[in-house]
């Protein structure tokens, strides 16, 4: 069930959201700031943790806000999806940013502020 | 994914750093939709084409990639920001927009794509025979040609179809197959329902859908209906194909779009009285469009700022038969290259809401561009917008 779409080795702060992220409506592509009210994690920014959500919806371009947010320095340190969309896959992709798909029940299993790390290259990938 | 030698090779890097950064992102998206291998693809549409969506780093990212990348199937491309035929009629728009817009511009053509500039390219081509393998990253045209082009394509990203024009190659999995099975099934419950009901009923499917939906309860909805559905459903979800059913499936989940559906998607996105002005096309309009358009204005005209935006193809057959006439005698501004979606052609700093029929065009008025909006069909537009 656990997948690995783009490799990589990082620690860093879980933000969690229930929502399902359309990038380029609702991510501000310099700051990383989440600018749609209908979000539960409504202006806060995604840069530097690690960004736990459903999957990507919405607009193809939403690759190229993840490809911008990381030019900017305001990229997420890692990506992790319940389901994979080919804008998120792609965008992480391009801009080399680890990210990996799990269980409904690892994801629901993981908490909003918590710190974990992710590695691709051990079993576990998240520990 | 199982990749041939050759793929290998390129993945690896030998044949130079274009391909290797095509194929990496080839390898996510199969590795991402559990694809088992490459398959050949006739025909790419690309996204991320505006500079206000895929800014500097987008800019300098699709310079340096012209270089050397050149597209290797038929490759179209999405509209830009502005029409650079009227830009001298929008003050407000710096010279560093026009300048990156340019920029990228020149790097599409470069690369040997055929300079449509469109949302709709169903509406510019004949399609391909059915079935052909296409990557079509527009959200709203991959499910038109899924849905009722007969074509085969999963809801690309814009560097997805990229990759894909490059190599000419796309991941075989999901909606690439014949896999048989059984989508949800969205009851539609509203009577006599017009575009801006079926931009509605896109939006929510596009909710509640995962890759394909089935809809009941319609009854054969003109082109601008079916569009607006596409529209709709592109904008809100991962869902890249519809089907319109007589008979429902005993094993399908059903969900009713009935008046509460409706109108929680109506109070999401309408959130003005009236607009400071009107735009038309998201998606852009066809020629059937332009030319109902032109009847409807008939000794009418409008009593604010109307941009109407279609595809320069489009523009160029609806001016040799005359139906821009009667438009632009209504006050009707005709644009191409561009439309509704985050275009800098709308000021800001002088327009507080918009007035459009556009469900797509609503979302991104609202949360992109950062206007409010009011919604409402093109009949009643034309009613209380026109004298």
């Amino acid at each position: 069930m656990n997948k690995v779409i783009v490799n990589g080795k990082v620690e860093g702060t879980v933000l969690k959201t229930e929502n399902p992220i359309n990038f380029l409506g609702a991510v501000d592509k310099k700051t990383g700031m989440i600018h749609d009210k209908k979000y539960d994690i409504f202006e806060k920014s995604i840069k530097d943790i690690v960004l736990v959500f459903p999957h990507g919806i919405g607009s193809s371009v939403g690759a190229y806000t993840i490809y911008s947010l990381k030019s900017h320095q305001s990229a997420p340190l890692a990506m992790i999806c319940q389901k994979a969309d080919l804008t998120v896959a792609s965008g992480c992709a391009l801009a080399n940013i680890p990210m990996i798909i799990i269980s409904p029940e690892k994801f629901n299993s993981i908490q909003n502020g918590a710190k974990i790390e992710i590695d691709t290259n051990s079993t576990n990938l998240i520990n | 994914m199982e990749l041939t030698k050759e793929e290998q090779e390129a993945l690896n890097g030998e044949m130079g750093e274009t391909l290797q950064t095509a194929y990496r992102i080839l390898l996510a998206t199969g590795e991402a939709t559990n694809a088992e291998k490459l398959i050949p693809i006739k025909w790419a549409h690309l996204s991320g084409v505006n500079y206000n969506t895929i800014g500097d780093s987008g800019e300098e990212f699709l310079r340096e990639l012209s270089n050397d990348a050149r597209v290797k199937v038929k490759a179209t491309v999405n509209p830009m920001g502005i029409d650079f035929d009227h830009i001298s009629e929008f003050e407000h728009i710096d010279d560093e927009f026009i300048k990156k817009q340019a920029s990228i511009r020149d790097s599409y053509t470069r690369m040997g794509v055929e300079p449509t500039f469109s949302c709709t390219p169903y509406d510019i081509f004949d399609l391909p025979e059915k079935d052909t393998q296409v990557a079509f990253a527009e959200s709203n045209a991959a499910i038109f040609a899924n849905s009722l082009g007969g074509l085969k394509t999963n809801k690309e990203s814009a560097f997805s179809a990229l990759s894909s024009a490059i190599t000419g190659k796309s991941p075989y999995s999901d909606l690439r197959k014949d896999e048989i099975t059984i989508p949800m099934t969205i009851r539609m419950k509203m009577d006599n329902p017009n575009e801006l009901d079926f931009g509605m009923l896109g939006f929510f499917a596009g909710k509640v859908g995962d890759t394909s939906v089935n809809i009941s309860g319609v009854s054969q909805p003109n082109r601008r209906s079916c569009k607006a559905l596409c529209g709709g459903m592109g904008t809100s979800g991962t869902c890249a194909k519809f089907q319109f059913i007589d008979t429902e499936d005993d094993k399908s989940e059903k969900i009713d779009f009935g008046k509460e559906e409706m109108n929680e998607v109506y109070d999401e996105l309408n959130t003005a009285e009236k607009g400071d002005l009107i735009t038309l096309g998201s998606p852009q309009l066809g020629l059937e469009e332009i030319s109902d358009l032109s009847k409807r204005l008939t000794g009418k005209s409008f009593q604010k700022r109307c941009m109407i935006f279609c595809s320069r193809a489009v523009q160029e057959q609806a001016r040799n038969l005359n139906y821009t006439n009667e438009i632009e005698r209504a006050g009707g501004e005709i644009l191409s290259d561009c439309c509704t979606c985050l275009t800098p052609l709308i000021d800001t700093n002088e327009t507080d809401a918009v007035t459009t029929n556009s469900i797509k065009g609503a979302y991104y008025l609202k949360n992109s561009t950062g206007v409010d909006v009011n919604l409402k069909p093109l009949s009643k537009i034309i009613e209380d917008e026109t004298k």
